[in-house]
């Protein structure tokens, strides 16, 4: 709280010592934490309310405690837990793989489609085809045609590993989305700035390195997040090439029990992995603002 | 001061509402038949789904050798030719059984089922039972292991044969728990959310072999991947053999019924005329060991 502070435009520092604040101000101050305690009390108590009323809903529900037992079923969360983890290791080892193509793949991708001047035309054509494509492209068709499909190619040397493949196929799409971020945001940043680049004579490349791109980057991070965040999710679809993954752990303890709890603990590790990636991310934009605004304001 | 009273009566309002709430839910029991009339099984009068009518429930694409061209409601395949069975001797004709498609994962979530049993291949086990209702066994099953012709895994002649081969099988199914289990291999199992995934990733050389119960071996390697072959089948363990049996809602007043037309049709020799007639391939493979 603020109140105690010297009240803005009363004086300086040094004038605070011989300041007494006048009663018609320390009755405001009551006042206003008596308002405040009461804003406390009403928010806690309905929070406390409306918790009370969803518990309820929930478990007066005429099939809860089917419900309770068939998904919260502590015997089977632990008996999933291990074997969740370890497939999760090969959604973290995907993701991280995978990310780190799509950010590239991606990049390049939007870079292409936004090169200027008539010899460029076929490099953008084909960025804009591969975009066009792959994000309209079902993810789980993408999927099922290249880690069931090409090894009935049986060419020689290409992997049949159904993961390498599984990220092929989701490198492909997800570069397709993040290029498309990219773009928005390349184009986003005001053409002024690059023209203001060119007049102090770089060259178009340069204004694109040293202007355009780090502007464009910085407004990108909370899309591109989501699209890490929905690829961490999506390495799961790998499973359909036979990989054992942290929703196909759970499946298969599903499978043969019929109590879903493990698919619970699943959902829950997913949501556990995605937190500490948000906070991280907020981290690295609060941080990209301040020095933009450092750099910026004065 | 006047707003406090306003924000207690607001509060009281607020939890009266709650306890209004809590008890609105009718109790699940309400709507269930007496268990009287469930046990006495009277021939096309059972509290079915919709009245006068034997809900059935299949996934879909229903697989050869269980079903034939799809069609569950052809009476041809083995499965379709049980079910109405088991609807005959409840009473109901074959006009008045409904076939319904419930993808196999959605035939036991808990919930209000709209199906009064389910017909999919699901092995009978004490701890799905703690899911849902099962008939008795309608079919004793056996898991075989199918490879390609000229494979390393073809050859093998014994369990332990197979351990370093790698071996894929369908989620949620008695064939992966029998590689789990029995082969234990030294290469985890490749798990597929359909056996058409396993077969194509076999046709692929993506795993050496697949684990499928044997009528379903006998099928893949007769029609869809020729150039396959059954290395062989497994015993039961543990002494009792696994079964098929049919799905019910967990606590249904169907199950007893359903299950004395099942014993009723093994005994007068029905179910074995069936199997004879449908599954007639399954029954000389190897025993692997």
């Amino acid at each position: 709280m603020t109140l105690n502070k010297a009240e803005p435009g009363s004086g300086e520092h040094d004038a605070a010592d011989d300041y007494v604040p006048s009663q018609r101000r320390l009755d405001r101050e009551r006042y206003q934490r008596a308002r405040a305690r009461r804003a406390t009390a009403i928010g806690a108590l309905s929070t406390l309310v409306t918790a009370v009323v969803l518990y309820l809903v929930v478990v007066s529900a005429p099939g809860w405690p089917r419900t309770k037992e068939t998904f919260f079923d502590w015997g089977y969360a632990r008996e999933a837990l291990p074997k969740v983890l370890e497939g999760l290791w090969l959604n973290v080892r995907l993701l991280l793989v995978c990310g780190a193509a799509v950010l590239v793949l991606g990049m390049l991708i939007a870079v292409a489609r936004t090169l200027r001047g008539p010899v460029f035309f076929p490099l953008r054509f084909l960025a804009a085809a591969y975009t066009d494509f792959f994000r309209g492209l079902p993810l789980i068709i993408n999927l099922m045609i290249v880690v069931l499909g090409v090894p009935a190619l049986r060419l020689q040397g290409v992997t049949v590993d159904p993961v390498l493949l599984g990220g092929t196929a989701l490198t492909l799409t997800y570069s397709a989305y993040v290029a498309e971020v990219f773009r928005a945001g390349i184009e986003s940043v005001h053409p002024s700035q690059r023209a203001a680049a060119r007049s102090l004579g770089l060259s178009n490349r340069q204004a694109l390195r040293y202007v355009v791109l780090p502007q464009a980057v910085r407004r990108q991070v909370p899309p591109l997040l989501n699209d890490l965040v929905s690829l961490q999710k999506d390495t799961g679809l790998v499973s359909i090439g036979g990989a054992v993954d942290a929703v196909r752990a759970a499946d298969i303890i599903v499978g043969r029990s019929l109590n879903y709890t493990p698919y619970i603990v699943a959902g829950l590790v997913f949501v556990a992995l995605t937190i500490p990636m948000t906070r991280f991310t907020d981290w690295v934009t609060a941080r990209m603002d301040r020095r933009q605004a450092q750099g910026g304001a004065t | 001061m006047h707003p406090a009273p306003r924000v207690l009566r607001r509060a009281a309002a607020v939890v009266l509402l709650a306890a209004a709430v809590s008890c609105a839910p009718q109790p699940e029991e309400a709507g269930k038949p007496s268990s009287s009339a469930g046990s006495a099984c009277q021939k096309g009068e059972l509290a079915t789904r919709t009245s006068d009518k034997l809900t059935i429930a299949t996934d879909e694409p229903a697989y050869e050798p269980w079903f034939k061209d799809d069609e569950p409601a052809n009476g041809k395949g083995f499965e379709s030719a049980v079910a109405y069975a088991v609807a005959g001797q409840l009473g109901y004709a074959k006009d008045k059984v409904a076939w319904q498609t419930v993808p196999f994962n959605k035939a036991f979530a808990p919930g209000e089922k709209t199906f009064d049993f389910d017909i999919n291949q699901v092995s009978v086990s004490e701890e799905r039972k703690k899911a849902v209702d099962f008939s008795t066994g309608y079919y004793d099953v056996r898991q075989a292991v199918v490879a390609l012709k000229g494979s390393k895994a073809a050859k093998a002649k014994s369990i332990a044969d197979l351990r370093g081969v790698k071996l894929g099988a369908q989620v949620g199914t008695t064939s992966l728990d029998y590689i789990d289990a029995v082969v234990r291999p030294t290469q985890a199992a490749a798990v597929y959310g359909k056996n058409d995934q396993a077969k194509s990733a076999l046709k692929n050389g993506q795993v050496d072999a697949i684990v499928v119960d044997l009528p379903t071996a006998f099928y893949i390697t007769g029609a869809e991947v020729t150039d396959a072959t059954i290395v062989g089948q497994f015993e039961h363990q543990g002494g009792t053999p696994e079964q098929f049996g049919l799905v019910l809602d967990k606590g249904s007043a169907l199950t007893s019924c359903v299950s004395r037309a099942v014993d009723a049709l093994r005994e007068d020799g029905t179910l074995a005329k069936i199997e004879q007639q449908w599954l007639s391939d399954a029954v000389d493979a190897p025993v692997l060991k």
